[in-house]
């Protein structure tokens, strides 16, 4: 067969997944030295390829759906601001505890909840989130409700801050780093073979001896650790907190970012937390026309790439095969 | 003892029923499988093969009872039957798309984790399926209908079952093919593996299986010596009674 053909369509394949990954890294660097508001953005970005990726290692790795994991960062944010800015923790020390309750949190409700399927289950964790708001709005002795907290210490480790914004900048893009390097340690580990295959065929995956729902339960678990993480670092970087922050607009986004950018890739919540924190900032010329012109961006990127960003190297090598 | 083990019963299913809802899928149901032996579970679409398969797994709620080799087979915990030595091969194979044939042989070992014990299973399947082995690296959805069916047969075998279910092996594919994968089945028998072979299409597996069992609406019609099928007619009339 055409050997030769396939092997040089890879090769081209990878250059195209060279140029994405080559644009967003231009992106990022001139970023960093024109510094600004598009900083800010950066902040942002980092901040959800950390929550993405936690999102998509429950959603695409095991296959599940959940519209509820802002709870989870909730549960982070609202712990790290309120030990550090009402009782003057260590910023780690209440990020830690964040990520426990948040832990304890997806383990008790997870435990009844994951015996739900598609819809149903995409219900019961859209409740999850609305009832964590709800307490967030309510629970007024804490969380100071609509008002929310301010003054919430920056980043930093023991006596080490992090304040300016490219130090907050670096310090994220570690973060963020580190989450997408432990997706892909998870997923090519005997712990992701799990999550996939219970994605792939849960009779199937139960046939050869995987306990589904506690490999369901443990990914639910994990997501839920990165959103709580994500959540702390909101807070840490923006020194604010309020409901709002991690509303129903949170699960939109963060869905966006994670269909845009590749559902079940390792990098596709980086490339889709890029790609749509920038999008509204590049359309700002079109004032009024702006949501229109970013929302047929999006059509457009999820019909010519349904698999997302991540997937056009791909696309890419299949058009060379079939121009070749 | 001694004269019972000869003959000792690898799996014994008594009285076992699934039901969906107010369907009754299967009607309680007997049949046993000894060591080392193929039978085949016969009968038209629709008759209760695949539900049979899957209640002896415990993949569905199920009423009555499994035993393997004298032990209660535990219900509604198939990985708990896995662990015992039951592996089902589902109809449409149940392979993982996504992931390369490599991973999917992987998970079949999935609560294997002597690293030497694996890979001479790993080898042990590689061998039997060479075709396989030139396709390691490949995602299993990219493989040929027949190569996915050896595919997920390779898997079963990757955990080392004492007794192996294949629900429809054939569908879907070439009679080469399926003559190919029901040898390769012979020889895994002949090697002393306990397999029940679900078939709608009875002349393939009459050759291979020692007994059989026709289903038919739910419940076993008859069991079948193969050796006294002579012809076609008889079979039909088994089927159409």
């Amino acid at each position: 067969m055409n050997l030769p053909t396939i092997i040089s369509a890879k090769g081209r394949g990878n250059l195209a997944a060279w140029l994405l990954w080559g644009l967003a890294a231009a992106f990022v660097a001139y970023t960093f030295v024109a510094g600004g508001y598009l900083i800010a953005v950066l902040h942002f970005a980092c901040i959800y390829t950390v929550f993405v990726t936690g999102l998509n290692i429950f959603m695409g790795f095991t296959g599940q759906v959940s519209f509820g994991h802002n709870a989870f960062a909730a549960i982070g944010g609202y712990t790290s601001a309120v030990l550090t800015a009402t009782y003057g923790w260590d910023p780690l020390t209440a990020g830690v505890l964040g990520l426990a309750g948040a832990l304890l949190c997806a383990l008790i409700i997870g435990y009844p909840v994951l015996r739900l399927r598609g819809h149903y289950l995409a219900m019961a964790t859209l409740a999850i989130g609305l009832i964590v708001y709800e307490v967030a709005v309510q629970w007024d002795s804490v969380t100071h409700g609509y008002m929310g907290i301010s003054g919430i210490p920056p980043l930093g480790i023991g006596r080490f801050t992090v304040t300016s914004d490219r130090g907050i900048l670096i310090f994220l893009m570690i973060v963020a780093g580190l989450a997408l390097l432990s997706a892909a340690g998870i997923r090519r580990s005997r712990l992701g073979r799990a999550f996939v295959a219970a994605a792939g065929s849960e009779d199937a995956a139960r046939a050869l001896g995987i306990d589904v729902a506690r490999y369901k339960l443990i990914a639910f678990m994990i997501s839920a650790a990165y959103a709580a993480i994500a959540g702390s670092l909101f807070v840490h970087a923006v020194g604010f907190v309020s409901p709002e922050v991690f509303g129903l607009p949170m699960v939109v986004l963060s869905f966006t970012m994670l269909y845009v950018g590749g559902i079940g890739t390792v990098g596709g919540p980086a490339l889709g937390a890029i790609i749509i924190s920038v999008l509204p900032e590049s359309f700002r010329t079109f004032k009024d026309y702006q949501d229109l012109a970013y929302g047929a961006a999006l059509i457009v990127i999820l019909i010519y790439a349904p698999r997302g960003l991540a997937s056009l190297p791909e696309l890419w090598a299949k058009w060379r095969r079939r121009a070749a | 003892m001694s004269a019972s083990s000869t003959h000792s019963r690898i799996l014994e299913v008594e009285g076992l029923s699934a039901s969906y809802g107010h369907v009754e899928a299967l009607r309680p149901v007997n049949l046993h499988v000894e060591e080392g032996e193929l039978i085949a579970v016969l009968g038209p679409n629709g008759a209760g093969k695949s539900t049979l398969m899957n209640a002896i797994m415990g993949l569905v709620p199920t009423q009555g009872r499994v035993t393997f080799r004298g032990r209660d087979v535990p219900r509604r915990a198939p990985a708990a039957a896995a662990a015992l030595g039951i592996v089902l091969v589902p109809e449409g194979r149940g392979i993982f798309a996504p992931m390369t044939v490599a991973e999917n042989l992987e998970l079949g070992a999935y609560l294997l984790s002597d690293k030497r014990e694996y890979a001479r299973r790993y080898e042990r399947v590689l061998s039997l399926f060479p075709r396989l082995k030139e396709r390691l690296t490949q995602t299993a959805g990219s493989l040929s209908g027949g190569e996915q069916q050896m595919l997920a047969v390779g898997r079963a075998l990757m955990s080392e079952p004492k007794i192996l279910l294949l629900d429809e092996p054939s569908l879907g594919l070439a009679p080469r093919v399926i003559e190919e994968i029901l040898q390769k089945l012979g020889e895994l028998n002949r090697q002393g593996l306990s397999i029940i072979l679900v078939e709608q299409k009875a002349p393939l597996v009459l050759k291979l299986a020692r007994r059989a069992y026709l289903l038919s609406v739910g419940s076993i019609a008859a069991e079948i010596d193969p050796r006294t099928i002579k012809s076609h007619d008889e079979l039909a009339h088994y089927y159409l009674g």
